[in-house]
């Protein structure tokens, strides 16, 4: 039994000693253990990968956060100004993040004359401005879609239209996000990531997301955004007026959506879409004021609900004259 | 070596369970996320009812207009002048409707707005002024009144904020609101709004090159209006 190979050995030994691995530790039974442990580690590892990942962009204060709505006011501060910091870190921009909550009575609801808009497209220039978007993929919430005539359906229009319009045979669609009533984004949302408010805006916490994009696909209006990269805004290009769940910079890797400007329609405002409208076409208001110009355009008006059909009950309404 | 084995499973072991724990305690704050709000209410009362003190402002055109003189003094100036500085000592044509039949000034004025006369709105008497179709006379600030005699549904969705462009706020009790005047947009003399050039173009998975459109053939003049 001299010559014989350790293998061999330990398999004799496990045979005859197996019982007493304190003798010879090097069993069989030891090594396909622990073979198993190392793979299941490894396994494990390679599972929670991501993580480390993630780890290198999120600070473990950020980690940890509390959904927006369970932040208490003091958490809010604190959340506020660690990322008022970060901006001012990473984009160089003195940055003031407010917490706007909606106005007691109000339901802001939009509305766009289709018979004046001419689809020059900047709207969606003001909203990338305004939401500090992407500058390399000028991104927006707004997509003007150039739609032949005689049809309402999107899928035949055309968003990369250029050049001179309006065209005679086409009319132009503006299509953001409709602040649904019934928004089939909220109800797919796997962590309540995103909700509907009091005044009917759909917001997102955006540290609250976990970026499965259920909420794009849900949207029947191709409203929603997802961040593939981190924003590159120019410091001076930063819009320095900004909200918790509205146009603060958006971490990589969540969706977000137009909010219709909370920030500043929140505070009595015009959206930013509105006012770069050369046309006039855009008309913003509460639908519970009785006298505001948006009842006066749905009571007087022919008004037309994007795909209504779908049942998703839109604050948001084209309108013909 | 079990030692070691042993202390594989324990590190195995404690890593889930703290990762159980932690899932645990994330469900455990998520159980009162907020609710979608279905229940909405619906005459509440609202801003402008409890106090709108704020104006709605609308902007004035810089008036009366001056004319751009077409040549140049000896000195190489060129300047401007008041309609009332010729046109009090000129015989006026009250027929006249194109700059097409001037044989001097105003040359090459595009004129495109039905088949009204210049005097339909300038005002013979006063040159400096426009003139309502009474014949009274109206200064070129408020010329609102005055496309309101013939545009009146324009008149009237501009009254509700449905025609014409605004800046500011929606809400007057927090603000002011600034609205365009008619000549802002419209070129009186040629009111259609013009074409415009698109500039901006965001870059997104809808951008891709447009397919051939379906042929819409019979529905194309369906929906003009």
């Amino acid at each position: 039994m001299t010559n014989i190979e350790p293998n061999q050995s330990a398999d004799s030994q496990a045979s005859t000693h197996g019982d007493s691995p304190g003798t010879d530790p090097f069993t069989r039974r030891a090594a396909i253990k622990g073979a198993f442990a190392t793979l299941g580690a490894a396994a494990f590892v390679a599972a929670v990968s991501p993580l480390r990942q993630a780890a290198k962009n999120t600070s473990a204060v950020e980690f940890m956060q509390q959904h927006y709505t369970e932040l208490s006011p003091e958490q809010k501060a604190t959340v506020i100004a660690r990322l008022e910091a970060e901006t001012k870190e990473k984009y160089g921009a003195d940055v003031t993040i407010a917490d706007d909550r909606p106005i007691p009575g109000t339901k802001f609801v939009y509305a766009i004359n289709l018979s004046v808009c001419n689809g020059n497209g900047k709207c969606v220039e003001a909203c990338h401005r305004e939401n500090n978007h992407d500058r390399s993929t000028n991104q927006s919430y707004i997509r003007v879609i150039e739609m032949p005539k005689g049809t309402m359906d999107m899928e035949k229009g055309s968003t990369t239209y250029a050049g001179v319009v309006p065209r005679e045979d086409k009319f132009y669609l503006p299509v953001q996000c409709q602040q649904c009533d019934e928004p089939p984004c909220v109800d797919v949302c796997p962590v309540k990531a995103t909700w509907k408010e009091e005044d009917g805006i759909v917001v997102v916490d955006y540290n609250w997301c976990i970026g499965c994009r259920y909420c794009e696909a849900a949207c029947p209006y191709h409203a929603r955004r997802f961040n593939w990269k981190q924003a590159e805004v120019p410091a001076d290009e930063i819009n320095p007026d900004q909200s918790y769940l509205s146009n603060r910079v958006r971490p990589v890797g969540v969706v977000e959506k137009c909010t219709y400007c909370l920030h500043r329609t929140r505070r009595g405002r015009l959206p930013a879409c509105l006012e770069a409208c050369p046309t006039g076409a855009r008309v913003f208001g509460n639908i519970l004021d009785k006298n505001s110009n948006i009842r006066w355009i749905l009571e007087n008006k022919r008004v037309y609900i994007l795909k209504e059909e779908l049942g998703t009950k839109p604050a948001f309404f084209y309108y013909f004259d | 070596m079990p030692r070691i084995v042993s202390l594989w499973f324990g590190i195995l072991l404690c890593v889930v369970a703290s990762a159980a724990l932690a899932a645990l305690w994330q469900v455990g704050t998520r159980a009162n996320t907020p609710t979608r709000d279905t229940e909405i209410a619906q005459e509440l009362p609202t801003g402008s009812e409890l106090s709108a003190h704020y104006p709605v402002i609308v902007r004035q055109p810089a008036a009366p207009p001056r004319i751009e003189l077409a040549g140049q003094d000896p000195q190489g100036r060129v300047g401007s002048v008041a309609c009332s500085t010729c046109h009090t000592v000129r015989p006026d044509n009250l027929e006249n409707k194109t700059s097409a039949t001037l044989d001097e000034f105003h040359q090459g004025m595009t004129f495109s707005h039905g088949t009204i006369a210049c005097y339909a709105c300038h005002n013979p008497q006063e040159s400096d002024s426009l003139r309502l179709a009474d014949g009274s006379s109206l200064p070129f600030t408020n010329v609102l009144t005055l496309c309101s005699q013939c545009h009146s549904k324009q008149a009237e969705s501009f009254a509700h904020g449905a025609h014409g462009g605004m800046n500011g706020h929606w809400d007057l009790s927090r603000g002011p609101q600034t609205k365009n005047n008619c000549v802002d947009c419209h070129d009186p003399h040629q009111p259609k709004y013009p074409k415009m050039i698109v500039g901006f173009k965001p870059k997104d998975r809808f951008n891709e090159p447009p397919k051939t459109e379906p042929q819409q053939a019979g529905t194309a003049d369906h929906d003009k209006h």
